[in-house]
């Protein structure tokens, strides 16, 4: 009954991990074809791969686990999952109905753990109720703000027979998010679009979420306007990198025009991003001058952090497209004048080339490693997951994103071990493409049996790590907070990345000398299976520009890129 | 303004209330929560004031609709204005949350509470307690040679106000059922 389900609901991949308290499910998928299955190493791997999988397809990614320790292990995947809005659809095996309470074997509170990290989540009672129940959880996290759900099936509710509903018969939900924003406020936007002399978009994952088409309406609206757009982590490739409205990332390690155009403009047209403190850094001195618009599906994101003066409640797509139409039917007015002036102001600060960064002969510069990986793959049909910390900033700054659902990265909750997984669950989705996952070397060590995933499933991921032999990110918040005290944030013991991947039977390579790079790059790209790519990087660089938390914008710490007249000769501190 | 036709009462769209949100000062709110019946939405619920850290003053819940699966939820809850808006977006944003209903900005509501209180004493403070049971309107529901169970109904500054006055008569112990409310009118 759950395979027919799942199948009903379009479902053609799985990751999961069986156990006692699923054996009736795996049996049911032992006994067809349509539905794969992919087994990981371990739960969280299921759940991050699935979300790599939905975030490149725009479809849920589907898990299945055991009861118990299944369960927990996919606690993580679940919160990375709600924090990103991500739709993905678990579903736990649990200990029969009559044994519940009783502490029984593999027995835990699956719905009670999980209630706080999902969107919803169900305990099945009654076999009669399972394919409505699967039906309403597909429902439930693709529409709105996507996210996680989970479905805890008792193995007596397993085995017993019940009477199946169709997709088509289910119940029609209750649930139904408010698609369609007011007319009345969209007007109210659109005229301040019309008037404003420094308007800027500030764009996040929520135009992901909202489909390709919402992406498409957005590059629409800001080439046809001229306004200058920027995006959050996790909104990246919403808009082309190689547009010519673009600023590139905002945020902590923003870009500095972005972040310094955040600050000055006097509209902030915000599509679904959130105002993360990542974003706004200190509240009371963000973006002071600006009216603010937002649109998001979501009602309990507006006023939550920032006060917006232009409330939108609706989906991005929907959204846009009445926004467009409505500043075509009015003449397709803006500011010309202000925006040539905002324009030649934003130009100044991109003169300052804040990422610009000296190669070395003697060592990899991180930054270095990815321009090269930028240019050796650019124009390929190319994906990219990453872990957490300097190499994942870097890879957002450096790698541009032509498309949306291209960039996978684990935002809000910045999950350590996500990267590998989910570049499995992407390269499931898309077996031809090119797909890649930035990684540090500490990151990368969480959820490194995966590649026994990759392996066993022929997927030729390939794992381009970045190693400092630091946890770098810590490290250097150690130097810049607390007087370069580098307490643990060493990576001793490190295995030798190249035996490793032997061991696991892929290839390992090893690159240290910036002159190798390139040849070794390209055997990595050439090589038709995974790979371990072991990059011995630069291991006390910092990740630049930085706003310090808690300050705003334009306190930022621009490093060692140049910083010409914008900053006094000191060079290091914003004003 | 409420430039969208949304349904007198509810507060989903709450964003559009153009009261400034990001005050200091304290409110205190009556929200309404009709919810489905189901299991775990309560601990949604109260997971949702304890994990965002927001207060519960008083919460009552029973099932209002046998048919239609319904509860009603009811809470008092403190907090800035933003704070509330907050509490309230967040339930609609619970899956099995039908309607939020803030009665304190939706007009007028009448509010009561039960309470049942118990209280110990002879001579002078028993005929006292009696006498002011009588002016508060509570009744006797149990009573021995040396205690009273009084169950007194009203708003909960009246059972407030009858349980300070039984304190010094020799009040034992106060159980209250927490605040139901209702809009007024129609
Ligand atoms: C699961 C988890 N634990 C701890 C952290 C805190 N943390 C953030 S970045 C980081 C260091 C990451 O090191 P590495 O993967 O080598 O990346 P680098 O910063 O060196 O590029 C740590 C420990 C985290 N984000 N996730
Ligand atoms: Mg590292």
């Amino acid at each position: 009954m759950v395979v027919q389900a799942l199948k009903d609901q379009g479902v053609d991949t799985v990751f999961g991990y069986p156990g006692g308290a699923v054996l009736p499910i795996y049996d049911e998928i032992f006994q067809q074809n349509g539905i794969r299955h992919y087994l990981v190493r371990h739960e969280q791997g299921a759940v991050h791969a699935a979300e790599g999988y939905a975030r490149a397809t725009g479809k849920p990614g589907v898990v299945l686990v055991t009861s118990g320790p299944g369960a927990t292990n996919a606690v993580t995947g679940l919160t990375d999952a709600l924090m990103d809005s991500i739709p993905i659809v678990v579903l736990t095996g649990q200990v029969p109905t009559f044994m519940i309470g009783s502490d029984a074997f593999q027995e835990a509170d699956t719905v009670g753990i999980t209630r706080p990290c999902t969107k919803h989540n169900w305990l099945v009672k009654d076999t009669d109720q399972l394919s409505g129940i699967i039906h309403e959880a597909f429902h439930v996290a693709t529409s709105g703000r996507p996210g996680p759900v989970l479905i805890d099936i008792p193995k007596d509710v397993q085995f017993a027979s019940g009477t199946y509903t169709e997709k088509a018969k289910a119940k029609v939900s209750h649930y139904q998010p408010q698609l369609k924003g007011d007319m009345e406020m969209i007007t109210q936007l659109v005229e301040a679009l019309e008037t404003a002399e420094r308007p800027i978009f500030y764009t996040g994952g929520g135009v992901i979420n909202s489909g390709p088409g919402a992406s498409q309406l957005l590059r629409e609206l800001v080439d046809a306007t001229g306004i200058p757009i920027t995006s959050t982590l996790m909104g990246l490739g919403c808009y082309p990198a190689s547009g010519k409205n673009w600023l590139g990332m905002l945020g902590m390690h923003g870009l500095y025009e972005a972040n310094l155009a955040m600050h000055g403009c006097d509209l902030m047209i915000n599509v679904g991003a959130r105002f993360d403190d990542r974003i706004t850094g200190r509240l009371d001195a963000f973006s002071p001058k600006s009216r603010k618009a937002h649109i998001d599906i979501d009602p309990s994101s507006i006023n939550k952090v920032i006060r917006v003066d232009m409330p939108i409640i609706g989906d991005v797509g929907h959204v846009l497209e009445d926004i467009l139409k409505v500043w075509k039917a009015r003449g397709r007015k803006v500011n010309k004048e202000g925006l040539q002036k905002w324009w030649h102001q934003i130009e100044q600060w991109r003169a300052v080339d804040c990422l610009k960064y000296k190669p070395s002969e003697k060592s990899i510069r991180p930054q270095y490693a990815l321009d090269r990986l930028e240019q050796l793959t650019k124009g390929r049909d190319r994906y990219i997951t990453t872990e957490v910390g300097q190499h994942q900033m870097w890879a957002a700054q450096y790698l541009g994103f032509e498309d949306p659902n291209r960039w996978m990265t684990s935002g809000g909750l910045g999950t350590m071990g996500y990267g590998t997984p989910a570049s499995i669950g992407v390269q499931v989705a898309h077996p031809d493409a090119l797909v890649i996952n930035v990684a540090g070397e500490a990151s990368w060590l969480m959820n490194m049996q995966e590649m026994s995933t990759a392996v066993q499933y022929r997927l030729p991921v390939k794992q381009f790590i970045l190693n400092n032999e630091r946890l770098g990110m810590v490290r250097q918040w150690q130097e810049l907070l607390h007087g370069e005290r580098y307490s643990h944030s060493w990576s001793e013991a490190l295995p030798d990345f190249v035996k490793l991947a032997e061991a696991f039977g892929c290839k390992g390579i090893l690159c240290k000398d910036p002159a190798d790079l390139d040849d070794a790059i390209m055997e990595m790209l050439n090589y038709d299976g995974p790979v371990i790519f072991d990059c011995l990087v630069e291991k006390h660089e910092n990740c630049f520009p930085m706003i310090p938390s808690g300050e705003p914008h334009n306190k930022m710490l621009l490093g060692e890129a140049s910083t010409k007249d914008a900053i006094g000769s000191k060079g290091a501190v914003m004003v | 303004m409420s430039p969208l036709n949304i349904k007198k009462g509810s507060t989903k769209h709450s964003a559009y209330n153009l009261r400034s949100t990001f005050s200091d000062v304290q409110e205190t709110h009556t929200l309404a929560v009709l919810v489905a019946n189901e299991p775990g939405v309560l601990a949604r619920v109260i997971g949702l004031f304890s994990g965002r850290g927001y207060n519960i003053d008083s919460l009552t819940v029973a099932e209002v609709d046998h048919a239609g699966h319904t509860s009603r939820i009811t809470i008092v809850t403190t907090g800035t204005p933003q704070v509330i808006e907050q509490i309230k977006a967040q339930l609609g944003r619970i899956v099995p949350v039908h309607e939020v209903h803030d009665l304190t900005v939706e007009g007028g509501s009448v509010e009561r509470e039960l309470a049942l209180i118990k209280v110990e004493g002879s001579g002078e403070k028993r005929v006292e307690a009696l006498r002011l049971a009588d002016i508060f309107r509570a009744q006797v529901v149990d009573s021995t040679l040396h205690s009273f169970v009084f169950q007194i109904t009203g708003t909960p500054e009246k059972v407030d106000a009858f349980v300070d006055l039984m304190r010094p008569l020799g009040l034992v112990e106060v159980a209250r059922t927490g605040v139901a409310a209702l809009s007024r009118g129609v």
